[in-house]
């Protein structure tokens, strides 16, 4: 029995009320705009214990299986609760990692006791989860990953190291592809996924600075460091295909992650406002012609994509090529909000020189900062070339790529 | 993102889509429309009659005039596979005439022609003059009103498969207003119609020169709804070309899929090259988006917001526009050399792209449209 359109009217007023109530004040110090960007303790430390009050009030994780510590309600309520945490322009969820991938991998094919073990507390924040996939020499041919992990009776010893691990600094446990095996056939066989702890000896997370002059993500050294085989999801040798399904979740072509916002939200209208207030040739820019032509197709841009969702979830509108618009979306909408940051900055005028801390910089800097921040959705999660390529051979069919 | 996302598609729609593509994919395959196009003549007329039987024509009319009572929706949903098939029919004219009928005429016009109209009758458009504005109230053609009749001067363009119409619905400004009005195709001398040569050679346009004609004053549509009724015929027309568009996307996008799959150069397929794959993904994309605007501009087009309405369907019509010349243009490159040729159907979609797009205005126009009822 789905829920009535009154329950569902009935919840989403009293979200709305609890999040406006709830909301927290400014913290008076400068929050990261992804969970790739937790560079300072106060940060962490802020975003872990919102995220906590969020899923103790229950708009968190809603959809999952209560007896895992999930809500156990239908989909629609945790949407509605999602929904009103973007339209609050609430602080996000940190535990990204853990909710929207970790989680709904352990639920998909994890074993009763890593269910009982992990979800709860992902939920609750307790446990933090980042993910050890790329490597410095193995980014986005990630099925070359070479990170060794040798079994020992029945522990596995890790060595090799990790990079770009977004909360590494903070996590204590990691989604982990390693190389059981190097003597396959194919370079795919030789890999099995973890799910193995951080904070542990030989596991070394060290801050890597990012180009906004912040931290966060970091390298991650493993030397000797001594996990239990208790720790692997999927059979040994089958890490490819638990990392591939991961990618799923990550990309947001399949569904059940836990919900909740994951970064600090942009709209075109924000835009809008902006170049109001900026100056053209002694006239507000919302006045100029050429700008306007822009804004529009930002606009444009963005109801065309809210609007695919919406197509994508009516069959008899997406008969041809079902998967197109949920396989293309981390692509169509990293790239949005690349461009509409870019095009804030230089709506500005002179004024767009200014950064992050400069007194004068406008929005304190956001836009200038949010542009570079972008690039975490256009090269994290597998880049925008390779997500073209991943469209053009999976959706229109073409050949493999040389 | 935004909140205003609305799409709703209803079973009766799924049907008539199904109905419209399997229709469509066997009275056009690309042979048919290139044998159209050297017969020089006008759609057969048993395609016509079996869109006719189909109750195709009446869908949008309400059926105390003969019709199915349905919505633009439904003729959307019909539109866009046809656009596919590059099939082209006075269907989306005859419905805009009907549409103007009903909301701007008066009841006994609406008695006489919905009927008709309803029942296979053709009519034709004729909006447009020569200074080629997008502004269907710029008109010079002019009516001039004796005692019970009103006599025409000046000239139509772009007069869509008029030698098969037996009615014409013609703007004209009648003491400095604009007005519209049914001109029947016996009242035209002989010579009023000339052929046009256009660069969609799918299509049988036709200039209408109004001179001298001279119209009786019950053919008047009520002066006072002329403008609003200009403007909905301008916005629903926008909304059909935006599915015709949508179509041909889908169509052009196989068509260059199919050539990326099977030519090989370098001991490849080409499609395996990413300078061909990653604007395939572009034009893809484009024509998602272009999609979705047009199911949601469907959805909200007759509902109580006009405004809204207004919106989705520009947004609607300018990201197809600007899809559609995308994925033409580079079915054409991709195809090398024999992109160049007249044989290849690349050309068919480019021209019938670049018809669509220079039809009721461009991309840039209704984003100007739109940022007047955006941004002010
Ligand atoms: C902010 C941020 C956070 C991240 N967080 C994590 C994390 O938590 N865990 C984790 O494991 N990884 C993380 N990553 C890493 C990310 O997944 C990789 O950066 C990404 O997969 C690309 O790998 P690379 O950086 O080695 O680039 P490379 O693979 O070396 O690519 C360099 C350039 O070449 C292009 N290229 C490469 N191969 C092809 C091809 N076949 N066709 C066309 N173009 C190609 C790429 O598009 C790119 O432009 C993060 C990255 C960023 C930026």
């Amino acid at each position: 029995m789905s829920a009535s359109q009154q329950e569902l009217d009935e919840f989403r007023t009293e979200v709305s009320a609890w999040f406006s109530e709830n909301k927290p004040a400014d913290p008076g110090f400068l929050l990261p705009q992804s969970f790739m960007e937790v560079g300072t303790d106060q940060q962490f430390e802020f975003l872990r214990d919102w995220q906590r009050k969020v899923y103790d009030a229950g708009y968190l994780g809603m959809a999952w299986p209560a007896e895992y510590g999930g809500g156990g309600r239908e989909q629609a309520f945790q949407d509605i609760a999602t929904a009103e945490m973007v339209r609050q322009r609430v602080p996000f969820m940190t535990n990204t990692i853990g909710l929207s991938w970790a989680g709904p991998l352990i639920l998909n094919m994890g074993t009763e006791a890593q269910k009982e073990a992990y979800i709860k507390r992902i939920l609750s924040a307790e446990d933090i989860w980042c993910q050890g996939f790329s490597e410095p020499d193995n980014g986005s041919d990630l099925g070359n990953a070479q990170l060794r992990a040798v079994r020992e009776g029945n522990e596995f010893v890790l060595n090799g190291s990790k990079i770009w691990t977004s909360l590494g600094a903070y996590a204590d446990f990691i989604i982990l592809l390693a190389r059981t095996d190097t003597q396959t056939n194919t370079k795919y066989e030789g890999l099995s996924y973890f799910l193995a702890p951080m904070k542990i000896t030989g596991v070394d997370p060290a801050p890597i600075k990012k180009l906004t002059g912040e931290h966060g993500f970091t390298q991650t050294f493993f030397n000797d460091a001594r996990i239990s085989d208790s720790c692997q999801i999927g059979e040994e040798g089958g890490g490819w295909q638990v990392a591939m399904k991961t990618l799923t979740f990550e990309r947001a072509v399949s569904g059940g992650q836990a919900g909740g916002v994951h970064s600090m939200s942009v709209s075109a209208n924000e835009v809008v406002e902006m170049a109001r207030r900026a100056m053209r040739d002694g006239r507000p820019a919302i006045e100029d012609p050429i700008i306007r032509d822009q804004l529009v197709s930002f606009l444009m841009e963005e109801r065309g994509l809210a609007l695919n969702n919406k197509r994508a979830e009516i069959p008899g509108l997406i008969a041809e090529r079902p998967a197109s618009i949920a396989m293309a979306r981390k692509l169509t909408n990293s790239e949005w909000r690349r461009r509409l940051n870019q095009f804030a900055v230089t709506l500005q005028g002179a004024n767009a020189s200014r950064y992050v801390g400069d007194g004068d910089a406008i929005d304190g800097g956001r836009w200038q900062r949010g542009y570079f921040n972008a690039f975490s959705g256009t090269v994290g999660g597998g880049t925008s070339q390779i997500q073209k390529n991943i469209v053009g051979e999976r959706v229109l069919g073409l050949p493999k790529s040389e | 993102m935004t909140e205003t996302a609305e799409i709703l598609f209803t079973d009766e729609q799924a049907q008539l889509m199904d109905i419209a593509e399997s229709f469509s994919a066997s009275k056009s395959p690309v042979d048919a429309v290139r044998r159209q196009i050297e017969a020089e003549g006008a759609i057969e007329a048993d395609i016509w009659q079996e869109m006719a039987a189909l109750g195709w024509l009446g869908i949008a009319i309400p059926e105390e005039y003969g019709g199915s009572g349905l919505g633009l929706g439904e003729v959307v949903a019909i539109v866009e596979p046809m656009g596919r098939n590059l099939l082209s029919s006075p269907l989306a004219a005859t419905t805009l005439a009907a549409r103007a009928i009903l909301q701007g005429g008066d009841d006994g016009q609406k008695s006489h022609w919905l009927p008709q109209l309803a029942g296979g009758t053709v009519a034709a458009l004729a909006l447009t003059e020569a200074h080629g504005d997008w502004d269907l109230t710029n008109l010079t053609c002019t009516a001039a009103a004796s005692r019970d009749a009103l006599t025409l001067s000046g000239g139509k363009t772009f007069v869509t498969d008029a030698a098969m119409a037996e009615v014409f619905l013609v703007s004209v400004a009648l003491d400095g207003a604009p007005a519209l009005l049914l001109v029947e195709a016996a009242s035209l001398p002989a010579g009023a119609l000339r052929r046009e040569i256009v660069i969609d050679e799918t299509r049988r346009s036709y200039s209408l020169n109004l001179d001298g004609i001279e119209v009786p004053k019950a053919n008047l549509l009520p002066v006072d709804g002329a403008a609003a009724c200009l403007k909905s015929l301008h916005l629903t027309a926008c909304l059909f070309y935006a599915a015709e568009m949508c179509g041909g996307m889908a169509g052009v996008i196989n068509v260059t899929l199919e050539y990326l799959l099977t030519r090989r150069q370098f001991d490849h397929f080409i499609g395996a090259y990413q300078a061909l794959k990653h604007p395939m993904v572009d034009a893809l994309v484009g024509m998602e988006q272009a999609r979705s605007h047009l199911y949601h501009a469907a959805t909200v087009f007759d509902g109580p917001d006009g405004a809204a309405a207004e919106i989705a369907v520009r947004m609607a019509k300018a990201q197809a526009a600007d899809a559609f010349a995308f994925a033409s243009d580079r079915a054409i490159q991709f195809h090398g050399a024999f992109g160049f040729t007249y044989d290849c159907d690349a050309q068919l979609y480019r021209r019938r792209a670049l018809w669509c797009e220079q039809q009721h205005g461009d991309g840039a126009h209704h984003r100007k449209h739109l940022a007047g009822l955006l941004l002010d």
